[in-house]
């Protein structure tokens, strides 16, 4: 005989599971039970939302489904902000919950909430646990949903009475076989063939490539698609690192708070190459951004994401990787023409940007320009919200690394969760955060966890006294009426850092800044550095 | 216009509060939504009305398409298909009105189905725009009380939904 809990420790295993992020109370109890003599690897969070960006992280990291536990009710309500921003920015997770026992369910008892309601806008899938012999298939299912298609979280849901009852034997299922679901992974090939040709009488294509390039592992085709017809890249803020930032094919990311060569080129071209980006409203605030003769292809494994933002010209529905690689047999050895080349060049040497600095503070963007040589070429950046998460998006230059940031919900408190679930699931890697002290105050609780689980993470924190985002938009359109956008100067974190048993400085100019971060990568602890910023530094030029 | 979509679902708990809720998140309009088991007892069938554009009903189909316990979505094409929806109307009735409105209710090939001292009740079983054409007539007697299913719709000849 097994119980139900011990089948989820099965299950999670037989999907190569190592580590799980979570928080426990009484509903989820027999499953820690179960935890408890296996050896997957539980980190104990200090908040469940942080279960849930954690998991993200790991996720993101592994290219996998990261796994994150709560108990029901105040539990599982807090993880929803993670799971809601997991689905927005397209992670696979699989999220379990504890529920009260199935006779109680609906009377309103003790910590009951109805997670698998309240979470259904914001998951791929729900399920509520109705019989413990179902657990194998659902979990089977739930990781097959989480990490095919287009990736997304998946809540299971699971009374205490089916983690407690026994059933005979323990089989995970092989195959899965959902009749509803059924990504088409292939991309048409007659669509392709028209996609080609379309490149082929272009005058000045461009590629706009999003998150799905780096989730479904196409990075390095779209390079090759990019060297060999030389179409110039632009990114949105989930794409950004599918190609090296000092490529001098990469224009940067496009949007409300991108580079302006980026937004120019989205402007002058004629044929837009959309890959694994949704083209959501901070992308392309208003579809006639674009020209009005600008034609789109648009690759995409999400068939309604295709036309939903933006009018589309050729749709071609399918894994990246697959799609990429016709299209660069269909197109042979075409090259864009000359005078778009040159253009291109002219646009990135017009617009480079000219950083105006304040002494006595640090220039946060001459800072992450500089970071990475400074980091090892595989480095992970894991931005959270706010201007710093602009600074990093357009100053980090990236090489083989990784920049981890919630560009579809904006979830400030982000980065330090993730930044551990991505150290966690790459233990060499060097992990960095870049955060806000507003976001830091969202995150900091997590400090313990990083001491617990003994992980070497940087955090730089960028000390501006602000939310210096939302203070920048009142100074454009609220008539610089900054409400309830100043911090005040508590907490010290250098102090709270060192109660936490991590070491931290703060600094106030680049000259430190730079001093401190060469000397800690050098160590194998965590650091927290705290960097002045002036609160009237821009986000973007 | 109005569009009408056939879809099969798997027939589990909360699958219909799956699919209104993406309707109503996503601001679609349901004109009328009428489910119910099929042959196989394993799937149910949703017949959604829907008043939109070309480019809204595609989106609805491909949302649709996303739920994961959605297995067909299908868009009937206009006069290819035949559609139905049940009616009672409960109209006020004095007796010496029960002659005329019996007369009505022959002539548009509806049931008497209850009379009383001073109400007749009326079945009818038609398309959406015939039903509207019966409430008219019925309207200048008084109608007291009236429930409508949703339209159900089916393919004529061999066209048809599968899984
Ligand atoms: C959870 C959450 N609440 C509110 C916001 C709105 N918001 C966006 S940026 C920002 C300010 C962030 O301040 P800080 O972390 O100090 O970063 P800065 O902009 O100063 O670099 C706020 C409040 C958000 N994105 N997320
Ligand atoms: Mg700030």
């Amino acid at each position: 005989m097994i119980t139900g809990a011990e089948i989820m420790v099965k299950c999670l295993q037989a999907e190569g599971v190592d580590t799980v992020f979570g928080y426990p109370g009484a509903t989820i109890c027999p499953f820690y039970d179960a935890l408890y003599d296996s050896d997957l690897h539980h980190v104990l969070v200090r908040q469940e939302q942080n279960a849930a960006h954690a998991a993200s992280g790991y996720a993101r990291a592994r290219m996998k489904p990261g796994v994150c536990v709560a108990t029901s009710g105040p539990g599982a309500t807090n993880l929803i902000t993670g799971i809601a921003t997991a689905h927005m920015d397209s992670i696979p997770m699989i999220a379990i919950t504890g529920q009260v026992r199935s006779d109680l369910l609906g009377s309103d008892s003790f910590q009951e909430a109805d997670i698998t309601g309240a979470c259904e806008p914001f998951t791929k899938h729900t399920y509520l646990v109705k019989q413990t012999e179902d657990l194998p298939r659902i979990f089977k299912e739930a990781f097959h949903i989480a990490a095919t298609g287009r990736p997304g979280p998946v809540l299971i849901d699971i009374p205490m009475d089916i983690q407690t009852n026994s059933i005979e034997s323990f089989e995970y299922p092989e195959t899965v076989d959902i009749k509803g679901y059924k990504p088409n992974i292939k991309g048409h090939s007659v669509q392709v063939k028209k996609a080609a040709e379309l490149i082929k009488n272009a005058k000045r294509p461009i590629i706009v490539s999003g998150g799905g390039v780096l989730s479904s592992g196409a990075k390095l085709k779209l390079q090759k698609f990019a060297e060999n017809t030389q179409i110039p890249i632009l990114s949105t803020m989930m794409g950004i690192g599918v190609i090296p930032s000092d490529h001098p094919l990469y224009l940067g990311m496009l949007g409300t708070h991108g580079r302006r060569c980026a937004n120019k080129a989205l402007h002058e071209t004629d044929l837009a190459i959309v890959c694994g980006a949704r083209l959501g409203d901070r992308a392309i605030a208003a579809p006639d951004q674009m020209g009005n003769t600008t034609k789109i292809i648009h690759i995409d494994i999400d068939p309604a994401e295709i036309g939903k933002n933006v009018k589309v010209d050729i749709p071609i529905v399918g894994d990246m990787n697959n799609v990429l690689k016709n299209l660069i047999d269909e197109i042979g050895d075409y090259k864009v023409k000359d005078e778009w080349d040159a253009e291109i060049k002219d646009l990135k040497a017009h617009y480079q940007n000219k950083i105006t600095t304040f002494d006595g503070y640090v220039e946060p963007r001459t800072l992450i320009g500089n970071l990475s040589s400074m980091l090892k070429a595989k480095a992970i950046l894991c931005a959270d919200v706010g201007q710093n998460q602009i600074w990093c998006a357009n100053n980090f230059r990236i090489r083989e690394g990784r920049f981890f940031t919630t560009g579809g919900m904006g979830t400030m408190g982000y980065s330090i969760p993730a930044a551990i679930g991505a150290k966690l699931g790459l233990k060499k890697r060097d992990v960095v955060v870049v955060c806000g002290d507003g976001s830091f105050q969202m995150g900091m609780n997590e400090l313990s966890t990083i001491v617990q689980e003994n992980l070497n993470i940087k955090i730089i924190v960028m000390r501006n006294y602000r939310l210096g985002m939302v203070r920048e938009l009142q100074d454009h359109n609220y008539n610089c009426r900054h409400a309830a956008t100043i911090l005040n100067d508590v907490p010290d974190i250098v102090a709270l850092a060192k109660a936490y048993g991590i070491d931290s400085a703060e600094v106030s100019s680049n000259e430190d800044a730079e001093q401190y971060i060469n000397k800690i990568v050098e160590s194998d602890k965590p650091f927290v550095l705290v960097c002045r910023v002036h609160p009237d530094t821009p986000s973007i030029l | 216009m109005k569009y009408t979509l056939s879809i099969l679902v798997e027939n589990q708990a909360g699958v219909l509060s799956k699919i209104s809720g993406m309707f109503s998140r996503r601001g679609f309009n349901i004109d009328s939504l009428a489910v119910g088991v099929t042959n196989d007892p394993t799937v149910s069938r949703i017949t959604v009305v829907t008043d939109c554009d070309e480019h809204m009903v595609e989106q609805i189909e491909k949302q649709l398409n996303k739920v994961i316990p959605v297995i067909k979505v299908r868009r009937l094409v206009e006069g290819e298909f035949i559609s139905r929806e049940l009616s009672l109307i409960k109209v006020h009735c004095p007796q010496a009105k029960r002659f005329e409105i019996i007369k009505i209710a022959e002539m548009n090939h509806a049931n008497v189905v209850d009379v009383s001292n001073s109400t007749i009740t009326l079945e009818y079983c038609e398309t959406a725009e015939k039903t509207e054409t019966l409430i008219d007539l019925l309207k200048p007697y008084g109608i007291r009380e009236m429930v409508q299913t949703g339209t159900v719709a089916i393919d004529k000849g061999k066209a048809g939904i599968r899984v």
